[in-house]
C-alpha cells in the first residue's frame, strides 16, 4: 500500500518536502492551519495539549504556540513569522523552536485541490544547513532511542529496588 | 547515548561508508581492508574500530584470523531513521483529518 505521508529528504540538502493527500476540500485543509482553534484541536494529543498564544493569518504576521504535557509543564514553545498567506492556496513562514539550538527553519506551505473532497499538501521546508537539518530528522528517532533506554533504566532500577 | 559512539558520525566519514560498502560484499580481514585504500593500516583499523564500537560492523575468528562483516540489523537501523520523523508527521496529519471531517460535519 502506498504511504499517505511521503518525507523525500535527500542525502547532503538543506531542505525536504513532505506531502500528503487528505480526504478532505482544500478549503478544509487550508483552514485547519488558519484557525487558531483548530490549530490547537489537530496539534493537541493524549500527552501533550498546544495553545496557540497568537496566530495573525496574513501576510506579515506572527504566530507562537506552546505546548504543555499532562502535568501542565511547558514542554515546547515555537514562533514565527508570515510571509505569505493566500486562501485555499499558500502559506510561507519561517518556523523557529525557542530556546533549542536547532535555528530557524523557512517552511513553503502549498496547498492543492484534488477533488471536490479531496486536496494535497507540499510542506517544502528549508533549514539553515545540511546538519542541521539531518539534527531535525533525527530527533524523532533519537527520541524513540531514549525513550527505549528510559524504559530500560525503570526496570533495571525496580529490579534493583525489589531485591 | 553521549557515551555510545554515534551511528550517524560513524556513516559520515567517507571512508568508513567505504568500508561498509566493500564489507557489504564478504567478511574481510583488516589486511584485506586496508589493501583497498591508501591510507596506513593503523588509519584504516581506526576506522574500522569506531565501525566495531557503533556495532555496524561485527569481528567474527575463523582460526587466527579476525574477519569482519557488516551488522545488518544495525544497518537497517540507520537506513530507516527517516521513518519515525515520517510516522511522527503521519500522525499528525492524520488527527487533523479527523478533526477537520468534524468540523464539516457541525
Amino acid at each position: 500500500m502506498e504511504q499517505k505521508t511521503k518525507v523525500n529528504a535527500e542525502d547532503g540538502k538543506q531542505e525536504l518536502v513532505i506531502t500528503r493527500e487528505f480526504d478532505l476540500p482544500v478549503e478544509l485543509l487550508f483552514k485547519a492551519y488558519a484557525e487558531p482553534e483548530l490549530v490547537e484541536e489537530w496539534m493537541s494529543n493524549p500527552y501533550s495539549t498546544t495553545k496557540m498564544l497568537k496566530l495573525e493569518s496574513k501576510k506579515q504576521g506572527g504566530y507562537q504556540l506552546e505546548s504543555k504535557d499532562a502535568q501542565g509543564k511547558v514542554v515546547f514553545r515555537a514562533n514565527g513569522v508570515i510571509h505569505e498567506f493566500i486562501t485555499n492556496k499558500k502559506i510561507t513562514r519561517t518556523f523557529e523552536i525557542e530556546n533549542t539550538p536547532f535555528g530557524v527553519q523557512l517552511e513553503v506551505y502549498e496547498f492543492e485541490n484534488l477533488t471536490d473532497d479531496t486536496s494535497k499538501l507540499n510542506m517544502h521546508v528549508i533549514y539553515e544547513s545540511t546538519a542541521q537539518r539531518d539534527e531535525v530528522l533525527k530527533l524523532p528517532f533519537a527520541q524513540g532511542l531514549n525513550m527505549a533506554h528510559n524504559r530500560i533504566q525503570e526496570i533495571l532500577t525496580k529490579l534493583k529496588m525489589t531485591k | 547515548m553521549e557515551s555510545r559512539r554515534d551511528v550517524f558520525q560513524a556513516i559520515a566519514d567517507p571512508t568508513r561508508r567505504a568500508i561498509l560498502t566493500l564489507l557489504a560484499g564478504q567478511a574481510l580481514t583488516p589486511g584485506a581492508i586496508a589493501e583497498d585504500f591508501h591510507s596506513s593500516r593503523q588509519t584504516i583499523s581506526k576506522h574500522i574500530q569506531i565501525l566495531t564500537e557503533c556495532k555496524l560492523v561485527e569481528q567474527e575468528f575463523n582460526g587466527r584470523e579476525i574477519y569482519y562483516h557488516i551488522n545488518p540489523k544495525k544497518m537497517k537501523e540507520v537506513a530507516d531513521f527517516i521513518e519515525p520523523f515520517r510516522k511522527m508527521w503521519d500522525a499528525r496529519f492524520n488527527k487533523l483529518e479527523s478533526v477537520m471531517k468534524k468540523h464539516k460535519n457541525k
